[in-house]
């Protein structure tokens, strides 16, 4: 009746389990009990679960990335907690069993279910926006890939308090992640969190690919796109090419795991190289679909900020083409070590540093824009500044890792750890979080507080410094990865400095959540009133702040590249038509929702053995989508009057500020 | 800040991360044998070389913010300036020129230190078959007729030729102070070649996870004089504990922390039995005699390596 | 399958442009999903090359593949594109009841197709060629089988369009469907080709 699945599955044995469950579901009743107590179940189901509006969508990613930002990093500092300690006798408070799931968790979470909903949380705000488009060219999709994902995410925190969680590091490697050496059901949550998610990120891949292809403000020619949705499209294409070669290595892995195939086995001619190839092959590409749009971002940022152009935007298109498919090339460099021939691994090596030429370029252009240019150093420029002195330490380790004569000494060892930190941290996480202080007030109407978000920068990035650096260096001392105790008391130093590091991160993570509440509660004063908070450049800050749920009352025309500054630069900014024309838009649907749910009902049958349930989810989620395509009310009409009258309240909240707001920097820079 | 300060801050800036790391001891930068001194030399060549790239645009970054901060309103302010066919000319050319050079290192170096690749040297090497269990780690000496678990030793000037292979998951084969590491995994037989230059006893481990016992997957290599290393073949051997095929499946069930243990004596067939043990029908473990024996032999003589990254290993089919 | 229902795009603006096309998104957005599938296949692809020699004592393709069996399978399939196709012209003419026919016989050369790829794996496994039995039969139950679930995920989607079509007619939406599932099955069709030309030709010969 219940598969595998009997009591004994949940940890009562594990005091820090079983607190951290108490704590989830003592905060759990509370926000249940409060959402109840003020009645909010229809408007969060009408407004949000059901909502396919990609800004609404794209807040709910970013949320869902917060929480398991918090996830991911508990696991990081204890981590970080156990190598401080488990010098020598001790052997720290973390037994193997228990510690190689937590770091197997906290990389699973970090790039699954952090960064990749972190960025496309801020696509899916941004990209419509930037091209003046209402909505995604499928929204119900938009809304299905979300809630694939969520699915995920709750089979991965399931997995904490029923079963465990794989013990494989986030690889999975075979054939350690097979049957006969990892029997648990921890690879099997491990297998079908990816799954889900990684199917919803593939629809993803599609739906944006369309909407940024076929509908494009008229005049916006491809040359003329925001270079952040130039980014997102090149991500766009990587996750087309790259996901499904993950979903088809998983579905192998589960094969060998489910129906006793042996793809990747020891025994009867399975090839577990083959894993490590197909894994790279994706996770490669994968790096750089988590990169690209914290590069877009920068851009933005940067050139926003500093009153001025991009320079160089052709040669940032172009450098971004190159990452996109110099990406599929370079897989091999994680295995330098598997005994491959020496040609091999040169060819692979230099493919790899060929890459840091247009990253380079990127940089070089960045710098460039801030020249001649008047930088205010607000939040997003801080974390912009900290990622380019970041970055670059980091993009230099990765050539080194890439030169295969310092790999064979270097390879798994704490270096590595330090380098993809260092890049994806000092890369990734810093512009997804100068991206989200950038549109937060587009996405919410008012600014986040800039004294707490310096705060956070600052301990974000010392404690960086603090909790990497001892890591290189540990590195070049022969220490590596996924140790769960050591007896070189030389290392425990640096270990101890690490930790600290970790601690001065949980400060930055503080100072942010101290930034949303105070933020909040001073949102009167911190309101953005016309749209354009910060003298922006491209279309979303043509229209109201948040915008309303058809993004543009009228269609904007596109003469340049910057398309907003140059209608500031006419004085055609701001203009309102005559007339308002009806406005196509689509309606809810609780389809998306549903199918995603009933997603993480399949995977967690599948993970116990249940299969009258998985059965039974499945044709249900089938059953909801057949369903959905005989349902033809999906969508309306939004009348020219309800626009006027959204429109006249946005225009006379900001008729007056509107004087000030045109000696602002647009009327310095002429 | 005049040009001449920045130039010196520069040149300072330079050697930091050198004085950095010469500052506690690290393995890697101190290496006992030859292989080691090189991938040292190379990571310090390709190191000051991106440095070329690196300090500048650490400097310009910090320059370009601070000297264009919005207050500054003496600088100058182009705000339509975007476009320098020059500049972007040299931000192409010189990131290309470094990446050329480095490439042609790494081209070089890599087929160098090809782990693959036998060491020149006139000293006649010694082999040692590797063999990785859950969770520790089976020396076996086919000339000396002996084989140990977690302790090495061998020779020192003298390459030793290093074939290695896995019972189980993968792991792999490290002792940094020698220089490279190769995987281990079931079925296959990968190859290293390392050499020591100095006497020592040094530590070798698992760099790739294999399990729960993986961190205690530990063991010694010992260089020393070719006295010192007959003295330690005697000892071995003195040892009345023979490792064949009957007491080998009892050796490779898991444990973990497992001490040093001597064999005196060693099945010839027991490195290849256990190589060839998943082939032909599958988990026979140790068995068929024979036929595994000979069909391991073909094996090593097979293809040196194959172009293809699957074929990375040598497969033994 | 993930397209059928995508539509209601609504985003060129309604005011200057008349009414914008619905349709050429969703066959574009169809045909990056079939890039996908494409992409898909070929990992598969690539790990049955990897494993094909891989037997491990047991069975190779020569010893196990009928070659004129399959070709009768092929022939269903091919012969299915063709009534497909069919299906298409009349529903471009706007003929209901000659679309619902051919979309019928469509539906029945696809079920022989799967009924009798169903067959073969029950003998192999019958005879003990099951797919636990070696790396190369894991690969090739897993591509040839992969192959049959998109099949019968096409047939399912078929159905869902002859009732659709029978009820509501050759709307726009239904023949931006019909379009979409054309383009799959097609896809499908070049897929068998490979695996025919891959798995059983080359395995054979």
């Amino acid at each position: 009746m219940f598969g595998k699945l009997t009591l004994e599955a949940v940890p009562f044995h594990e005091p820090i389990i079983m607190i951290t469950l108490a704590v989830v579901a003592i905060a759990g009743l509370g926000i249940f009990g409060a959402i109840t107590y003020y009645r909010k179940w229809g408007y969060l189901w009408t407004e949000w679960l059901t909502s396919v509006d990609h800004k609404k969508i794209g807040v709910m990613y970013i949320l869902v990335a917060l929480i398991m930002l918090l996830r991911g990093f508990a696991d990081a500092i204890m981590m970080r907690g156990q190598l401080a300690i488990a010098e020598g006798a001790s052997q720290g408070y973390l037994p193997p069993e228990h510690y190689d799931q937590i770091f197997t968790a906290h990389g699973v979470i970090m790039i699954i279910f952090m960064a990749m909903p972190f960025m496309v949380g801020l696509m899916n705000i941004a990209v419509p926006l930037q091209i003046g488009a209402r909505d995604v060219a499928f929204p119900f999709l938009n809304s299905l890939s979300f809630w694939l994902f969520v699915a995920g995410a709750i089979l991965v925190n399931v997995s904490l308090g029923v079963g465990e969680f794989a013990r494989t590091g986030w690889v999975a490697y075979p054939p350690l992640a097979e049957l006969g050496y990892s029997p648990g059901v921890g690879v099997d949550y491990y297998i079908w969190a990816l799954q889900l998610s990684g199917l919803g990120t593939l629809l993803t891949g599609v739906n944006f690919l369309v909407t940024v292809f076929k509908m494009r403000a008229p005049g916006m020619t491809l040359m003329k796109m925001p270079v952040f949705t130039w980014t997102c499209t090149f991500t766009n294409i990587l996750i087309i090419a790259s996901f499904p070669i993950l979903t088809a290595t998983l579905a192998l892995l589960s094969l060998d795991r489910y129906l006793d195939m042996h793809f990747f086995t020891n025994e009867l001619g399975g090839n577990a190289m083959m894993y490590i190839n197909l894994f790279w092959a994706w996770g490669h590409p994968e790096v750089y679909i988590l990169i690209l749009p914290a590069f877009g971002i920068f851009s933005e940022v940067i050139s926003t900020f500093s009153g001025k152009k991009l320079f160089g935007y052709t040669s940032m298109i172009w450098a971004s083409g190159a990452i996109t498919v110099l990406g599929f090339v370079v897989w091999l460099h994680h295995f330098f070590t598997m005994g491959s021939g020496a040609n091999v691994n040169a060819f692979f090596g230099v493919a790899t540093m060929v890459i840091s030429v247009p990253t380079g370029v990127k940089l070089f252009n960045w710098l460039f824009t801030m020249f001649r240019g008047r930088v205010q150093f607000t939040t997003p420029v801080l974390w912009t500044l900290g990622f380019m002195v970041t970055f670059t330490v980091g993009g230099m380790t990765g050539v080194l890792l890439a030169v295969p004569g310092a790999d064979y000494v270097l390879h798994n060892s704490l270096f590595l750890i330090a380098h993809f930190h260092n890049t994806i941290i000092g890369g990734a996480v810093f512009g997804y979080l100068a991206g989200f202080t950038f549109w937060f007030p587009k996405a919410f109407g008012f600014k986040l507080d800039e004294r707490l978000g310096k705060g956070a920068f600052w301990c974000w990035i010392t404690g960086f410094f603090v909790a990497f650096m001892p890591l290189y260096i540990l590195g070049f001392m022969g220490m590596t990865r996924r140790l769960n105790h050591y007896d070189n008391p030389m290392w425990q130093p640096y270990l101890i400095v690490a930790f600290f590091g970790a601690g001065l991160i949980l400060c930055g993570i503080l100072f942010q959540l101290a930034q949303l509440v105070v933020s909040l509660r001073n949102r009167e004063s911190l309101r953005d009133v016309t749209g354009d908070p910060w003298g922006g450049r491209t279309l979303e800050w043509s229209t109201s702040s948040p915008p309303p749920f058809y993004n543009f009352a009228v269609t904007p025309t596109v003469r340049a590249l910057d398309a907003f500054q140059d209608m500031k630069e006419r004085g055609e900014a701001y203009l309102r038509p005559d007339h308002y024309a009806p406005i196509h838009m689509p309606k809810n649907t609780s389809a998306g929702v549903i199918i995603g749910l009933l997603g993480a009902v399949f995977g967690f049958a599948l993970v116990w053995h249940i299969w009258w349930l998985g059965a039974v989810s499945f044709i249900g989620m089938i059953a909801t989508f057949i369903a959905r395509s005989y349902n033809e009310d999906v969508d309306y009409y939004v009348q020219p009057d309800e626009i006027e009258r959204v429109e006249n309240r946005h225009h006379a909240n900001f008729a007056a500020p509107r004087s000030v707001l045109n000696t602002q920097p647009v009327a310095e820079q002429i | 800040m005049n040009p001449k300060q920045i130039t010196s801050l520069l040149k300072r800036l330079a050697w930091l991360p050198l004085l950095m790391l010469s500052g506690c001891k690290m393995v890697l930068l101190d290496p006992k044998g030859q292989v080691g001194v090189d991938e040292k030399s190379l990571i310090i060549t390709a190191t000051l070389l991106m440095l070329i790239v690196v300090i500048p645009v650490i400097v310009m970054t910090l320059v370009f913010a601070w000297k264009y901060r919005a207050s500054n309103t003496k600088a100058t302010y182009r705000p339509n300036w975007s476009h320098s066919t020059a500049i972007e000319l040299v931000v192409w050319i010189i990131p290309c020129v470094i990446v050329a050079i480095l490439g042609t290192i790494t081209w070089k170096t890599t087929h160098e230190l090809d782990p693959y690749r036998p060491l020149d040297s006139d000293v006649k090497p010694i082999e040692v078959q590797v063999v990785s269990l859950d969770w520790k780690w089976l020396f076996i000496y086919p000339e000396q007729g002996i084989a140990t678990v977690n302790e090495l030793a061998f020779p020192v000037d003298t390459p030793v030729n290093f074939k290695i292979t896995s019972q189980s998951a993968m792991n792999s084969f490290f002792i940094p102070a020698l220089g490279s590491q190769i995987y281990s995994m079931a079925g296959m037989q990968t190859k290293l070649h390392l050499i020591a230059n100095h006497e020592g006893s040094y530590d070798g481990f698992s760099a790739n996870l294999s399990g729960e016992g993986f961190s205690d997957m530990k063991f010694q290599a010992i260089a020393t004089d070719e006295q010192g290393f007959n003295d330690w073949v005697s000892q071995v051997k003195a040892n009345s504990e023979t490792l064949d095929l009957d007491s080998y499946p009892a050796l490779a069930a898991p444990s973990k922390a497992d001490p040093v243990r001597y064999y005196g004596s060693v099945s010839p067939i027991l490195y290849d039995t256990i190589l060839m043990q998943y082939h032909n029908g599958g988990k026979h473990a140790a068995g068929h005699e024979d036929h595994a024996g000979h069909a391991g032999h073909e094996a090593h003589e097979g293809a040196e390596m194959a172009g293809m990254p699957m074929n990375a290993a040598e497969e033994t089919h | 399958m993930s397209s059928t229902v995508m539509h209601s795009n609504h985003a060129v603006a309604h005011d200057d442009h008349a009414h914008h096309d619905t349709g050429g998104n969703t066959v574009f957005g169809f045909w990056l999903y079939l890039m996908t599938d494409c992409i898909l296949f070929a990992s598969v692809f690539a790990t049955y090359a990897v494993l094909v020699n891989h037997t491990a004592g047991g069975p190779s393709g020569k010893d196990i593949f009928e070659l004129p069996y399959v070709l009768g399978e092929t022939a269903l399939l091919l012969v299915s594109s063709c009534t497909y196709g069919f299906a298409m012209i009349a529903a471009h003419r706007g003929f209901k009841g000659q679309t619902l026919a051919w979309l019928a016989a469509t539906f029945v050369l696809g079920a022989g197709f799967i009924g009798m790829e169903l067959n073969e794996f029950h003998h192999l496994i019958a005879e003990g060629f099951g797919p636990d039995k070696s790396a190369f039969l894991s690969s090739f139950f897993t591509l040839v089988g992969m192959h049959g679930l998109h099949v019968t995920a096409g047939l399912v989607w078929m159905i869902v369009m002859m009732l659709q079509v029978s009820r509501r007619g050759l709307t726009d939406r239904n023949n931006t469907r019909l379009m979409c599932l054309s383009l799959f099955w097609h896809f499908l069709d070049i897929v068998w080709i490979c695996v025919f030309t891959i798995v059983y030709l080359m395995g054979t010969i």
